[in-house]
């Protein structure tokens, strides 16, 4: 006979024993849903759907064909005489070449209204670990960042799971259009204070995640006066800024920063990714630029926890270098992505359903206030869940992006074939049919 | 371009940004400062400093060039690999590629011959060794609590073990008296240092194989180190970045080996930290391992995953690589055979100069024994003499004072990051500086000092012009690129570009890409 000792189990940190990791939001929970039962056409059609990933699958045949035209991207990548040197390489400076790609790419973007100094890029193993590391950098655990909302879900475990920052919501609603306003942010600011904590900074993402809007002038200049009077950084996480429609409809911080002067400048970091304009999340690549001599510095010091494979720098720097391959394809992805969400944001309006007006992005920010059995959180949670599993449908409720007023959802479109985008559309208009008809 | 000044707005950082946790002030990489900025090359810089402070294996990088021309269907850029290129670069899942975990697994086993096997499903991603380590510290300990390390020890876990974790690592002594053996008494004692200073201990860290000795544990240090750890109820992390580097298998015996022995250890205590950077010499690509035998500690190390995930596009080359079988029983064979005959020819060097070694018999260095040369048995008498190796013998060795030893005189040499003709200049110079420095520095006051110093000097001018000479006769192999000086690239703002030297840069690797 086996006897069991019981053996007191020893004790994890508490950053492993807490919840800030963030995956007990009904944003994952969707994803397992999905997980457990994923849609495929032939397989599986009655599966749910994935609506509440924010990726973007729209474009890859851009970069197959520039790979079929351009074999000498995989001689460099696979050349005997290079590969030794970049297995070695494993500087946190990164391939000169590929941070200057990242620059250009950058600047092509913005439509050359900017210019962006390849020293001041620091890479980082995505988006994610470039907000952590930032907010290590600027905040001290127990300190605070302002946030605006809705936000996305992931900022909860990004900025404050391991860091021990705290986040203090500037709330937006849709009085008018979600905007930030001075009024949001000197009452958070005012609500830090008075629970005794330092706000280190703001931190925003335009384009919005959720929203699916480009921030304005106006409010980027009110924006850049707040944190200047009150001595904190910004954070400008412009990771969906090739995904704008219409490229005039960008304005960058950088933009705003340079028509100053510089004046300031050295308070804001901006942060990038590859993962959503290019659709290439799995290769882990993010960007810090910053102003901030410091900053990029210590920044590129810490990105020794998360470098970027060299293998991969090696192999889209030729690419991202590539003026006419860049051009041609931020024009076509933004032609792309304009295309879907106007046949969605039609679709559903045909069945009733509203959008706030978006102009960018991979997902577009659903009106379904009408449907709420009560404006309430728990009103949004039970319409999330019938969604869910009635509709097959795994769209990301509000409240998990932190929105305070209830009934809004986040609907991605941009993850599928426009055959699955049909399926899914046709599940809405049957469930508006069928409340129309109750 | 350049922005308002820093300084007075240095405040404006948080106490990690602003401090020295990066630990980047150390004389370990003040040495590659002087090779960053005098790097050897036969032909065009014969009197340069040659790089041994970095401990690299570029031993069977052919090997893996060779699987990989061999194997387009591996590359996402390839018009055999183009296929998977959308599966590949949008998967982006923390779990990880199966089959690259499954790759991974199989090949730690291997490394352990056999003896060992790992379960995919516990095996979790990070961003390099780098990576593995830090994740480690956060899920096991909160700021303020302290790991237990032995001396001496890898300088970079200060950084990557305490820098944004706010943990500790308290050491754990060891001395040259027993081959720097870890002991029960030493573990005991430096729990209670700890204990008594009211630090919580939540951990041992140990690495075995040793960087930087060279050595691995034997069996009974190993079920002291697993006794220890289970009566005082703390975690054992083993980082076993070497495993695959041990020149003969039989002398390697994992940690893992001893939990299937004995029952009565608690698994779920201990942890490995692994990487493809030492084994395989590729560090570039970032290919950090955790795997726990706690299954808690599989799922919050994976969700930390996120914040250092290896690129898919590695992920999958490397998953087919490491999954052919026949690929990798030969890569570990002959690395193996590679790394013991560099180490024999340069210990054996060594020992003609009357320069002796700590026995080891895994790793990419040795443990190189110069208490003799010393003045005076002091950290600041071993320094001193580091800085005539790096000036004047113009090696960039590592100072064991760096590594935290407890005694002066000892120096980590890598020997697995040239080819054979530069450690042949390496061993000359070892030797020349040798018979002179043996000769003067027993009893010397400072004006004497400064004679032998000239002399050095003059020796190693000497040494430059025959190294010339004898690499003009030598056919250069052209294979094996040495590194250039790094070329400064037009207009950078120089104040933002930190020398290149404080984050690992191969001798192997050209300067500009």
């Amino acid at each position: 006979m086996v006897v069991k000792v019981y053996k007191p189990c020893v004790p994890l940190s508490a950053i492993a024993t807490s919840s800030t990791h963030g995956e007990d939001s009904p944003y994952f929970a969707g994803w397992r849903a999905y997980d457990e039962d994923p849609y495929d056409a032939t397989t599986n059609p009655s599966g749910v759907i994935q609506m509440g990933l924010a990726e973007n699958q729209v474009s890859f045949d851009l970069f197959e064909k520039y790979l079929e035209e351009h074999q000498e991207v995989s001689k460099l990548v696979n050349d005997i005489g290079g590969f030794r040197e970049n297995a070695l390489f494993q500087d946190y400076h990164g391939l000169n070449s590929f941070r200057k790609a990242m620059a250009s790419f950058m600047e092509e973007i913005r439509g050359g209204k900017v210019k962006f100094d390849s020293n001041r890029i620091v890479l980082t193993a995505g988006a994610t670990a470039a907000n952590e590391l930032l907010t290590f950098i600027i905040a001290n655990p127990g300190d605070a960042l302002l946030v605006p909302t809705p936000y996305y879900p992931g900022f909860g475990r990004d900025l404050r799971w391991r860091t021990g920052v705290n986040i203090i919501p500037v709330n937006c609603n849709s009085s008018n259009k979600f905007q930030i306003t001075k009024q949001a942010l000197e009452e958070a600011y005012a609500k830090a204070e008075k629970a005794n904590l330092q706000v280190k900074g703001l931190l925003m993402t335009n384009p919005s995640n959720p929203l699916g809007t480009a921030m304005t002038r106006p409010v980027l200049e009110e924006i850049l006066n707040f944190i200047s009077s009150k001595n904190m950084h910004l954070i400008s996480d412009e990771i969906y800024s090739g995904s704008v429609f219409s490229s005039e409809e960008f304005i960058s911080i950088a933009e705003i920063l340079e028509e100053r002067g510089y004046a300031d400048a050295q308070r804001v970091h901006i942060v990038y990714s590859l993962s959503k304009d290019l659709g290439l999340p799995g290769f882990r690549v993010g960007a810090i630029y910053s102003y901030n001599d410091a900053v990029v510095t210590t920044a590129r010091r810490m990105s020794s926890f998360t470098l970027v494979s060299s293998q991969t720098q090696k192999m889209l720097s030729p690419m991202l270098s590539d003026v006419n391959f860049t051009k041609n394809y931020i024009k076509t992805n933004r032609g792309r992505l304009k295309r879907r969400y106007d046949y969605v944001v039609e679709k559903l309006r045909e069945c009733g359903i509203e959008c706030l007006h978006g102009n960018a992005g991979l997902f577009c920010w659903m009106n379904l206030k009408p449907l709420l059995e009560e404006a309430t959180t728990d009103g949004e949670l039970k319409l999330w869940e019938t969604i869910l599993k009635d509709l097959k449908l795994d769209i990301s409720p509000g409240s998990s992006c932190h929105c305070t007023e209830p009934g809004w959802f986040r609907v991605c479109f941009a993850n599928m074939s426009i055959e699955t985008l049909d399926v899914a559309l046709s599940r809405f208009t049957s469930f508006m049919e069928k409340r129309r008809k109750t | 371009m350049g922005y308002q000044s820093v300084s007075e707005n240095s405040h404006l950082l948080s106490r990690i940004a602003a401090g020295d946790g990066h630990g980047e002030n150390s004389s370990y990489f003040d040495g590659w400062k002087a090779y960053d900025s005098n790097p050897f090359h036969p032909v065009s810089n014969p009197g340069g400093v040659i790089q041994m402070g970095l401990a690299e294996n570029l031993l069977c990088l052919d090997l893996i060039k060779e699987w990989i021309k061999e194997h387009p269907e591996a590359s996402i850029c390839t018009e055999e690999g183009l296929n998977y290129f959308e599966a590949v670069a949008n998967f982006q899942d923390y779990h990880g590629l199966p089959s690259f975990r499954q790759a991974l697994a199989r090949f730690m086993g291997k490394a352990r011959g056999g003896r060992v096997s790992f379960n995919p499903d516990s095996i979790v991603m990070s961003g390099g060794g780098t990576g593995a380590q830090e994740t480690l510290a956060f899920c096991l300990a909160d700021p303020g609590d302290a790991f237990l390390v032995p001396t001496p020890y890898y300088p970079a876990f200060d950084r990557d073990f305490c820098w944004r974790t706010g943990v500790r690592l308290l050491p754990i002594n060891c001395f040259s008296s027993n081959n720097f053996k870890l002991t029960k008494a030493a573990l005991e004692s430096a729990y209670e240092t700890a204990r008594k200073n009211n630090i919580r201990v939540k951990g041992v860290l140990m690495t075995n194989p040793s960087n930087p000795l060279g050595t691995t544990m034997d069996r009974d240090t190993l079920n002291t180190l697993l006794t220890f750890v289970n009566q005082k109820r703390i975690h054992l992390i083993c980082d076993e970045v070497f495993s695959g580097s041990v020149f003969n298998q039989a002398d390697f015996l994992s940690v893992c080996e001893l939990l299937d022995e004995e029952p009565s250890y608690d698994k779920s205590l201990i942890h490995i930290a692994y990487s493809l950077s030492k084994d395989l010499g590729l560090p570039g690509f970032r290919v950090g391992v955790i795997y726990s035998y706690n299954d808690t500690v599989v799922k919050c190390a994976r969700r930390m995953s996120s914040f250092g995930l290896v690129s898919s596009q590695t992920q999958h080359l490397l998953s087919h690589m490491l999954n052919d079988d026949d690929f990798t029983s030969k890569y570990l064979a002959e690395n193996k055979r590679r790394l013991h005959t560099r180490h024999e020819e340069f210990t054996s060097g060594l020992e003609k100069f009357g320069i002796k070694c700590l026995p080891s018999t895994a790793g990419l260095f040795i443990w190189m024994d110069l208490r003799q040369f010393l003045k005076e048995n002091t950290e600041n008498a071993e320094l001193k003499l580091w800085r005539v190796i790096i000036d004047d013998v113009k090696l960039n060795v590592s100072p064991g004072s760096s590594f935290r030893c407890t005694e002066p005189g000892w120096f980590r040499v890598c020997f697995a990051n040239m080819d054979d003709a530069t450690m042949h200049v390496a061993l000359k110079r070892i030797g020349d500086f040798a018979d002179k420095v043996k000769d003067e520095t027993t009893q010397l006051d400072d004006a004497t000092m400064h004679v032998a110093l000239k002399r050095i000097g003059d020796f190693a001018d000497k040494v430059k012009d025959e190294t010339t000479q004898l690499q003009q006769k030598k056919r250069f192999n052209k294979k094996l690129r040495l590194s250039f000086c790094r070329i400064n690239d037009g207009g950078i703002t120089q104040h933002l570009m930190s020398p290149h030297l404080q984050s690992p840069r191969s001798p192997l690797v050209k300067a500009s890409h």
